[in-house]
């Protein structure tokens, strides 16, 4: 029996994230990069051990070589630990038949061993979706003041945006009275973070009585909660006020990354006292030549820049030649931009080399703003010499250069 | 033969009084270099990737920087149950000195770890010898050679230092003649980055024989009486390798980085030079910035102009600042328009608004740690 533990976290870690197109093609979700040198997991990572929680269950399902790769044993956020730590939890055989995670509370559900291994009174259910910093112990706090079975983070959304949300209708006292479900008409701007905080004996109930219920979707938010909503449990809302992104399309990844460069978005990820952790590459220094010229943008380590670089997001070792530029763009690990090409409104994904004189992406002004979007390459690939890629196209595969 | 059958071991205080500024907090291993290393990252890497498994630090006098730094050895993958890192602090056996106060006396105070490493080589080196190199390679000429000890050298002028082995050798084997302890004059020589490489019984057998005559420098009594007697020869370092023999050499050592082609030779792809994580954002350039032929490392916010420069984690430069040749250690602060150039800050210096700092290239200004203008 491992020590007692007070809170543990449950981290959703499986999703495919089909909506980012290439860039899970070959990885989870949450292993997409982010910010010039993290990836998306490392947020709730960094959140659970500044918090205070150093127990983490990570579930894993889509592509899960990369993720696991990466998380390893949790030592880049001090969760390699002698009770405790960062444990992953795949989908596994079990006597009467093997079964994937079918959807999120069945994915617990099917990890109850190990929650009750460290016999936790709360447990934490976080995804591996979303880029904010957050305070689990604070939240741990009122759940306990409230004496609620659960409480779910919550974020006041701009009213036009509402209709995106699972929304829920709070009372003064902070109570659960409602729930829509992306509604039409929105009656309230009260949106669910997706982070959930369970009494462990009151979960532990429900988790067993939706996996009897053969109707159920096994979802945390349109069934495992709504049935504790009807059976008259407690449900409290914990009113969250700062960064929050889901970053679960191509859009928000990309305006997500590009807040990291306004000081006003909320998200600074330069604070000694909640750090976010990740596992770096060992790279040399970022180098700007004498013919660079890098504004509004952040590099990390091992770029090498003699091109133009304006209000982007580069990660580590990106090459950037003499003469190319790149603009409102991000781009991911070991990627060359060759000289004379330019970036535009784009993600390039890891690896991936534009050659000289090729153009990829628009400016919205350039084209009809219908048609206009971010324009994705995905990793390890080769877009020829003077080919040009408009607005809104995904290529994964090698374009052979063109004639001028 | 191959490297992991040699043992590592690093002199951490190597020449730690050349640089006084930069060693009055911390021995010579653990001086910043390159934006985000410590001196000790370049032998310490090097050897790790020619699959050396067992490294010895041997640490005279304030050495707490040098340990935070390494800890455990866990980013050069040294933190071990078999073998790994070893710190040998001093005052580690009943040596009559307490305190070895020679290169001679500090290795016959490692002499209960060299006996019980099961390495059959030793290989030696200095904390203030920049180079990223195979040293399997060093084994192979070593073995061909058929010598007793192989001694790395560079063919340039040498450093200002004591006992700096300068090496006449034989034009076709490398085989070493003479050696002479830092003669004078200022042409080109070939001198040693005291990077030695020598069976662990005959290192054993010299350094004690040396101590109980009471002999006194490693150079002299060690190598130079010997070379007659003993098969010593000459293996010329392959890239970039430098020796720090003073501020002005730390400051001209560091601008050879700027230089692509030095870069390409000291940060290998394949053979990287590992160092603890700093756990910074990215570097953060402004709007109205001016960044030209420097090296910046993670956290930098650069608002101001950069030329010519080196800045290490952490470093702010505030808005009309103007650094030029400057070396500016983790969280050194530059305040709204104030000018530097040819300066050394070392770790949290402040500079404060429109001050205006000169050195020249043969006299850079150093600003202490922590210290504010």
């Amino acid at each position: 029996m491992a020590r007692k533990t007070e809170c543990l976290a449950m981290l959703l870690a499986g999703g495919q994230g089909s909506r980012l197109g290439i860039l899970t093609k070959t990885i989870a979700k949450p292993a997409v990069p982010y910010g010039g040198k993290y990836r998306i997991i490392d947020f709730p990572l960094s959140n659970c051990v500044n918090s205070g929680i150093y127990t983490v269950g990570v579930l894993t399902q889509y592509q899960p070589l990369e993720l696991h790769d990466y998380i390893g044993i949790g030592e880049p956020w001090d969760l390699d630990r002698i009770d405790g730590g960062v444990h992953i939890l795949s989908p596994y055989q079990q006597m009467q038949g093997t079964e994937w995670y079918k959807n999120t509370a069945n994915a617990i559900y099917q990890n109850i061993n190990f929650i009750d291994k460290y016999d936790p009174e709360y447990v934490v259910i976080l995804s591996g979706d979303h880029i904010y910093k957050m305070d689990y112990s604070q939240m741990l706090s009122y759940h306990k003041q409230k004496e609620a079975a659960c409480t779910i983070a919550m974020l006041e959304v701009p009213w036009e945006e509402a209709s995106r949300f699972g929304l829920m209708i709070v009372d003064e006292d902070g109570t659960i009275k409602e729930f829509e479900e992306k509604p039409e008409k929105p009656r309230s701007n009260k949106a669910s973070m997706g982070v959930y905080m369970f009494t462990w004996e009151k979960l532990r109930h429900y988790l067993l009585k939706d996996e009897a219920n053969p109707n159920s979707s096994n979802d945390f938010g349109h069934d495992l909660i709504p049935a504790m909503h009807e059976a008259g449990e407690k449900l409290v809302a914990y009113q969250f006020d700062g960064y929050w992104r889901d970053v679960g399309t191509i859009d928000s990844l990309w305006a997500s990354n590009l807040d990291l460069l306004y000081p006003g978005a909320g998200l600074n990820l330069d604070d000694p006292n909640w750090k976010i952790y990740s596992r770096s590459p060992s790279s040399p220094p970022q180098y700007l030549s004498e013919t660079a010229q890098v504004l509004n943008s952040m590099l990390a380590e091992g770029c090498q820049i003699e091109g133009k670089v304006d209000f982007s997001i580069l990660f580590d070792n990106v090459t950037v030649e003499e003469g190319a530029i790149v603009r409102d763009s991000i781009i991911m690990p070991g990627s060359t931009i060759k000289s004379g090409a330019v970036v535009k409104y784009a993600i390039i994904a890891e690896n991936t080399v534009i050659e000289e004189n090729a153009s990829i992406g628009k400016r919205p002004e350039e084209v009809n703003m219908d048609s206009w979007g971010i324009t994705v390459i995905g990793s390890n690939i080769t877009i020829g010499k003077n080919v040009c890629i408009g607005a809104n196209e995904m290529i994964d595969f090698d374009v052979l250069e063109v004639a001028k | 033969m191959r490297a992991n059958n040699v043992l590592g071991i690093i002199y951490s205080h190597s020449y730690d009084e050349s640089i006084p500024e930069l060693t009055s907090v911390r021995t010579m291993a653990s001086v910043p270099f390159a934006c985000r290393y410590r001196m000790i990252d370049f032998p310490l890497s090097s050897m790790v990737n020619s699959g050396i498994t067992q490294v010895g630090v041997v640490t005279k006098t304030h050495y707490q920087s040098l340990m935070d730094h390494i800890g455990t050895g866990k980013p050069w993958d040294l933190s071990r149950k078999r073998e790994g890192l070893f710190i040998l602090p001093p005052f580690n056996n009943a040596s009559p000195y307490g305190i070895h106060d020679n290169r001679i006396q500090s290795f016959v105070s490692i002499l209960d770890f060299l006996r019980r490493s099961r390495h059959e080589y030793v290989v030696l080196s200095d904390a203030n010898t920049i180079y990223n190199f195979d040293f399997n390679k060093l084994f192979k000429f070593h073995s061909k050679s058929e010598a007793d000890i192989t001694i790395v050298y560079k063919n340039g002028k040498r450093p200002k230092l004591d006992n700096i082995m300068v090496l006449d050798m034989d034009d076709d084997t490398n085989r070493v003649n003479e050696i002479s302890l830092s003669p004078n004059g200022s042409e080109d020589v070939d001198y040693s980055l005291n990077i030695i490489l020598l069976r662990k019984s005959l290192f054993e057998h010299l350094v004690q024989s040396a101590f109980c005559l009471n002999h006194d420098v490693f150079e002299r009594d060690v190598l130079q009486r010997n070379v007659k007697s003993l098969r010593v020869f000459g293996y010329q370092a392959p890239g970039f390798s430098a020796v720090v023999d003073s501020l002005q050499g730390y400051y001209s050592t560091s601008m050879q980085l700027l230089n692509p082609k030095n870069r390409k030779t000291l940060f290998d792809p394949d053979n990287q030079i590992f160092t603890k994580v700093g756990d910074n954002v990215p570097a953060t350039y402004s709007y109205d910035c001016n960044v030209k032929n420097s090296l910046i490392a993670d956290g930098c916010i650069i608002n101001g102009a950069v030329e010519n420069s080196i800045l290490f984690r952490g470093v702010h430069v505030a808005e009309g600042a103007i650094v030029k040749n400057s070396i500016l250690m983790q969280g050194t602060v530059i305040s709204r328009d104030s000018k530097l150039n040819c300066v050394i800050t070392d770790k949290n210096a402040t500079v404060t608004p429109g001050k205006n700092l000169s050195g020249d290239e043969s006299f850079p200004i150093y600003l202490g740690k922590r210290i504010s203008v």
